[in-house]
């Protein structure tokens, strides 16, 4: 049954969400403020303000809550499939497997789209790759999923080391750029949304076996769950959903690994609460963050990865403080 | 006999033969359980009790031989399907994930609910009358992690019990339960299976107990050999003694057979 309680979480959601894509929409270095975009929105006039709504700050905005919500998303998923709470959208990989990619894009001086194309490539050869390695035996323990994933991890390390160590010192600026998470270029287009659409309709067609399979995977099997083809799925869509995240964005650390937490901690244990919600709530907190980051310090910009640190090292710190609180009592 | 369908049975096997790496667990089994009936798997540490139960929830394939629930062969069941007849208490239990009581409970409704169907009212009911019956429902809204060992396991036998299964399989069903509490909620489970006509396997290494609850028990004494019948055919000095290597005193006290090791 779902309690009123998760409802008002919802409708709670939705309504900081309209809210942080108003602010985001006001943010920027040109003087186009709060009042002026809603003045924008309800009679619209032609001209360098509606330029810079459409063409800039639109879009910047969908991407930020895109790739957020993505990796919201996709934490909640890796945390089930790994049992795991510490578990994030990069763990098994596919963030390094896109970074080598997307800086080999870079130190050949391809700029714009083909560093999101190389990312996407990047990140769908670490999911294979990983795998591969992981299943090779059929034992799909989650141990052994996580260590194969850390060990490639490690092996993506050292190539993004080397291509940092042995590029031109102009290309070496963007790379360090992407490697943080950076939204000023970014652009979320009917794929990524596509893919953001179609792995929240996934995600809540089995979010029933989710909170079952977070029982364990014997429990899960003993209430009628295929274990194994439910974790093919998650494992997939979860690759899927970073791998797009990181494609449009870099790697941005912290919204899929505190977002979840902060959820489960509001009462959204539910996965069909939790996973709409993480969708909202992450793709929001990434559109604040990016209004920070282009806004601190306008009209330079900070990478938005830097942000999300900032802010989410004390959030986690606090739910961590808290939660202890209230396993003592 | 063997070839003839019972129907009447919830469980049969048929010549089951069982091992696990490369030792045997059971030769040649056939083991009926019928509407009403308790029957107890006893033996040694790593005879393959719980092997065999797993084996039963077809988490694992029989080398030999054929299970069958309902006079359906159990790998002709949908996983799904499987799990509105066939329920298991584990030796343990995992929470990593926080929840509550309530919220755990409600878990077992799984199988009977279709996809993108919520739990509704009469879930709901179901849930906190088997928490109220294994005496946790003032901890509905608890958090899990916050309660003792036996809570726990109480609250695992809930869920089984919210699950509704024609068979009950448990493991261990007095782990981190104290005495009175073991008696309780066995007593519970077994007049539930009396009057539902439903059937009950425990594996257990508490002979007291399995004499006290079952009707009939399954020895295995290793090496794939068994013993298989009555508790009064079965729980005999002398075939205990063998199964635990140990030499095992039965007495009776106030009409009851009591065990313990010389």
């Amino acid at each position: 049954m779902i309690q009123r309680q998760q409802i008002v979480l919802l409708v709670l959601l939705l309504a900081l969400t309209l809210l942080g894509f108003l602010i985001s929409f006001s943010s920027g270095s040109s003087q186009l403020g709060f009042r002026e975009v809603i003045a924008q929105f309800l009679s619209p006039s032609l001209g360098l303000e509606q330029q810079i709504l459409y063409e800039l700050r639109i879009p910047r905005s969908v991407a930020a809550f895109v790739t957020g919500a993505l990796l919201a998303m996709s934490g909640v998923i890796m945390q089930v499939l790994l049992r795991n709470p510490l578990a994030d959208p990069y763990i098994l990989g596919i963030s390094g497997g896109a970074a080598v990619a997307a800086l080999t894009a870079i130190s050949l001086g391809l700029g714009g789209y083909w560093i999101s194309y190389a990312a996407f490539f990047g990140a769908l050869l670490s999911i294979v790759i990983v795998f591969g390695l992981a299943r090779s035996s059929h034992n799909w323990s989650a141990t052994r999923l996580l260590l194969t994933g850390i060990v490639v991890s490690a092996g993506w390390g050292a190539v993004i080391n080397i291509l940092l160590t042995t590029s031109a010192n102009n290309s070496v600026y963007s790379m360090l750029f992407w490697l943080m998470g950076d939204l000023s270029v970014s652009r979320a287009g009917f794929f990524s949304i596509s893919i953001l659409v179609l792995g929240l309709l996934t995600m809540m067609y089995f979010a029933r076996s989710l909170n079952v399979l977070s029982r364990g995977d014997l429990q899960a099997a003993a209430l009628g769950v295929n274990v194994p083809r439910l974790k093919l799925i998650l494992y997939f869509t979860a690759s899927v959903l970073t791998a797009c995240a990181v494609s449009i964005a870099g790697t941005i650390g912290f919204v899929g690994l505190v977002i979840p937490h902060m959820l489960r901690l509001l009462g959204a244990r539910d996965h069909r609460v939790l996973i709409p919600a993480a969708l909202l709530l992450g793709g929001n907190f990434l559109m604040i963050a990016d209004s920070f980051a282009r806004t601190v310090i306008a009209p330079q910009q900070l990478p938005v990865g830097v942000v999300t640190a900032v802010i989410g090292v004390p959030v986690f710190l606090i739910i961590l403080r808290h939660t202890g609180k209230r396993i003592r009592e | 006999m063997l070839s003839t369908t019972n129907s009447d049975l919830i469980l049969e096997t048929r010549d089951l033969t069982l091992s696990i790496a490369g030792r045997a667990i059971c030769k040649k089994l056939n083991l009926h359980i019928a509407p009403g009936q308790c029957v107890g798997i006893l033996g040694q540490n790593g005879t393959g009790k719980t092997t065999l139960l797993h084996t039963l929830m077809q988490f694992r394939s029989a080398e030999h031989g054929e299970i069958l629930l309902e006079g359906k062969l159990l790998n002709a069941w949908s996983r799904k399907a499987l799990a509105t007849q066939l329920g298991i208490l584990f030796q343990s239990t995992q929470d990593i994930m926080p929840s509550t009581v309530l919220e755990t409970a409600l878990i077992g409704r799984h199988p009977h609910l279709a996809d993108w169907q919520w739990e509704d009212a009469q879930d709901e009911q179901i849930a906190r009358d088997a928490l109220a019956a294994m005496g946790i429902a003032d901890f509905a809204q608890r958090e899990v992690n916050t309660l003792s060992g036996g809570e726990r396991q109480r609250l695992a036998i809930a869920t089984l019990l919210t699950q509704q299964p024609r068979l009950f399989l448990l493991d261990e069903p007095g782990n981190h339960l104290d005495i009175a509490y073991q008696v309780q909620s066995l007593k519970l489970l077994r007049s539930h299976v009396l009057e539902q006509g439903a059937g009950l396997c425990m594996a257990t290494h508490d002979i007291n107990l399995a004499a006290r609850f079952c009707d009939r028990i399954l020895l295995l004494l290793g090496d794939g050999e068994f013993v298989l019948g009555t508790c009064a055919q079965v729980l005999t000095q002398e075939h205990l003694s063998r199964a635990y290597a140990c030499e095992i005193r039965r007495i009776e006290l106030e009409g009851r057979a009591v065990f313990f090791p010389a």
